[in-house]
């Protein structure tokens, strides 16, 4: 079996210098009073916008951080990761209909399901590297995507999941107010679980396959296995935003596989900023929220917007808003 | 017997479509190191210009054929010089996202003039009716579109075989950095050749236009499945692209015709293939190991 099939010059780098190196040397002050300040907005936001947009914020900022954890932190693009975000989605919603389980137990089973999905899809595609893995976890997620539009008796096809329920032992949380303060812990769970691993011995590990996959196997370490194993944790983070998003909708409709969230998910990333972890939690909120301006405001071709941001972000704005920042800020202390 | 040819004949019809499209991939890949994204919307632009170009002013398929790739071509040229360009020295990735942005908003251009329906274009008179080959007849319009599109990749074969122009692209595909070493500019190729690889997309469109529905997502999911298709051919390799892509054709066919109670196997046999080819040759079948990193 070949290892590497891809020159490193097809690997995906960060166009910036990592935003996390700069929070990384920021004082600690700073990096208290950004966490403090990130959690009062956490703890805000229901109280500032429609509490139905708030629970749409927290489960893609969920979303882009798991997606990040492979583009920004192992130098892989996945363009597929509706698949698990999705597949999360209907088994979450399937579970919660049928076992009546209280919603965290549903959601978890969903991440579950999501996580033994990335297993032998990034099996095959931690084979191939760059641009190549973008277009095979791409292809893979449409073959998710065709199974579940053909499993009309367990998906219901195009009508979609109806009726997923919020039970959580007799509590009534059929309030979106009520219910984000219920996600919020699993949701800043599933954050903190994502900065540990950044920050893990296996963390650092993945940065160094990033930024050399040649050298990390020269040093021994199985740069395939390394690949999968953040490849399935991620999916499982994918998973868990997906299943929240499944209760929070109390619906699931085919969107949720469809290749155009997969790539919305990367967009987010690079707009909050490739690398930065937090960053993508930004694109998130800017991104659902926008959106939701859109529908509200009637209008229709939102893919015309989205589009725009794409081609203008890539364009002329690759750091993200995170990174930029993080860059300014590197900037000015080194002046100082 | 005949059932069987019948099939196999559908088959290739069909796989000619990803041909053409795994050949423009390819060839824009060689020479620019970008996978565009937006293949399948200029296919549909395709589609769609020889239907508005009949509907609204009376333009035949013929004129269609011909007016359609040249345009899509000028807009691929244009596309490249004013925002591909600027990222080729980049990460691929960047293109790859840039395009899939233009893909979303050429499709909501088309959407919100058009709506999401299909549209009925009708089959050019003079290839109507079904051509008699003993055993069984087909639709003529289908054995042009082979004929047509067997003879387009053979004439590409010829042009990158046997003259200069063939010469540099294969050799900037094969070996880009040994190519420049020598002194040839690659860079005065770059943009004709992305025009011509998405002329190739507008006239897979324009051949579409009266057997497969019309609508401003056509080109969408089957760009995806001709993602697969040259992950399986090897996107490197030009040939192996193309017979990649007749051959899933083929498979699809088969599948259809004879697990046709289970129509997911058609849809998704594609990506089981790209499966079995990731575990045996990741580089593809056709496509050639890079020095490890």
């Amino acid at each position: 079996m070949t290892s590497a099939v891809d020159t490193p010059a097809d690997a995906a780098r960060p166009a910036a210098p990592s935003g996390l190196v700069a929070v990384a040397r920021a004082p600690g002050w700073v990096r208290y009073a950004l966490l403090a300040v990130g959690l009062l907005v956490a703890f805000w936001l229901p109280n500032g916008l429609y509490p139905a947009v708030a629970v749409d914020i927290l489960c893609w900022a969920l979303f882009a951080v798991s997606v990040d954890l492979l583009l920004g932190f192992t130098g892989l693009m996945s363009f597929g990761h509706a698949a698990f975000w999705g597949t999360s989605a209907y088994v979450t919603g399937l579970v919660a209909i049928h076992a009546g389980l209280p919603f965290p137990a549903a959601v978890l089973a969903g991440a579950l399901a999501a996580a033994l999905l990335a297993l032998p899809i990034g099996y095959l595609a931690v084979k191939r590297a760059g641009i190549y893995f973008a277009m095979v976890t791409l292809a893979f997620a449409q073959m998710v995507y065709y199974v579940a539009n053909e499993w009309r008796s367990v998906t219901q096809g195009e009508n979609g999941l109806q009726g997923v329920p919020r039970s959580f032992f007799g509590a009534d949380l059929s309030d979106d107010y009520y219910f984000y303060y219920a996600i919020l812990p699993i949701v800043l769970l599933g954050l903190l679980a994502a900065w540990r691993i950044v920050h893990s011995p296996f963390g650092r590990v993945l940065v160094g396959i990033r930024d050399n996959p040649a050298r990390a196997r020269a040093l021994g370490y199985p740069v395939h296995r390394y690949k999968l194993t953040a490849f399935v944790l991620s999916g499982f983070l994918a998973g868990l935003g997906g299943g929240l998003f499944a209760v929070g909708h109390r619906f699931v409709s085919l969107d949720v596989l469809h290749w155009t969230t997969s790539g919305k998910a990367v967009i987010v990333v690079v707009l909050g900023g490739i690398g930065t972890l937090w960053g993508g939690v930004l694109g998130a909120a800017l991104v659902v929220r926008l959106e939701d301006l859109l529908s509200f405001s009637g209008f229709e071709a939102i893919g015309l917007v989205t589009g725009g941001i794409f081609v203008l972000v890539v364009l002329l704005f690759r750091r993200g808003i995170w990174g930029s920042v993080a860059a300014l800020a590197l900037r000015w202390r080194r002046r100082s | 017997m005949s059932g069987f040819l019948q099939n196999t004949f559908n088959g290739l019809v069909g796989g000619a479509f990803y041909a053409l499209l795994a050949l423009g991939l390819a060839v824009i890949f060689g020479m620019l190191r970008v996978v565009n994204f937006a293949h399948g919307a200029l296919y549909m632009l395709g589609a769609f210009g020889a239907y508005v170009l009949l509907a609204e002013a009376g333009v035949p398929f013929w004129a269609a054929l011909v007016i359609m790739p040249l345009a899509l071509g000028l807009l691929g040229m244009v596309l490249e010089r004013a925002v591909i360009h600027r990222l080729t020295r980049l990460d691929p990735l960047y293109n790859f996202l840039l395009t899939f942005g233009l893909t979303l908003i050429l499709q909501d251009l088309v959407k919100s003039r058009y709506g999401i329906q299909s549209s009925p274009y009708a089959t050019p008179t003079e290839l109507s009716g079904s051509v008699d080959f003993g055993l069984f007849d087909f639709p003529t319009y289908r054995v042009f579109i082979l004929g047509f599109t067997v003879l387009l990749c053979v004439g590409v074969w010829w042009v990158l075989g046997r003259t200069r122009v063939g010469m540099v692209v294969r050799a900037a595909t094969e070996r880009p950095e040994l190519t420049r070493a020598f002194g040839i500019d690659v860079g005065k190729w770059v943009t004709p050749v992305f025009g011509f690889g998405i002329a190739l997309a507008g006239l897979a469109g324009v051949l579409a236009a009266p057997m497969r529905a019309v609508n401003p997502l056509m080109g969408a999911d089957l760009i995806i499945v001709v993602f697969a298709v040259v992950v399986i051919g090897g996107l490197g390799s030009i040939f192996g692209s193309v017979a990649a892509g007749f051959g899933i054709g083929l498979i699809q066919a088969w599948g259809e015709a004879y697990l046709s109670d289970f129509p997911i196997v058609s849809q998704t046999v594609v990506f089981v293939v790209m499966a079995a080819v990731l575990l045996w040759r990741p580089a593809g079948l056709f496509g050639r190991e890079e020095a490890p990193a």
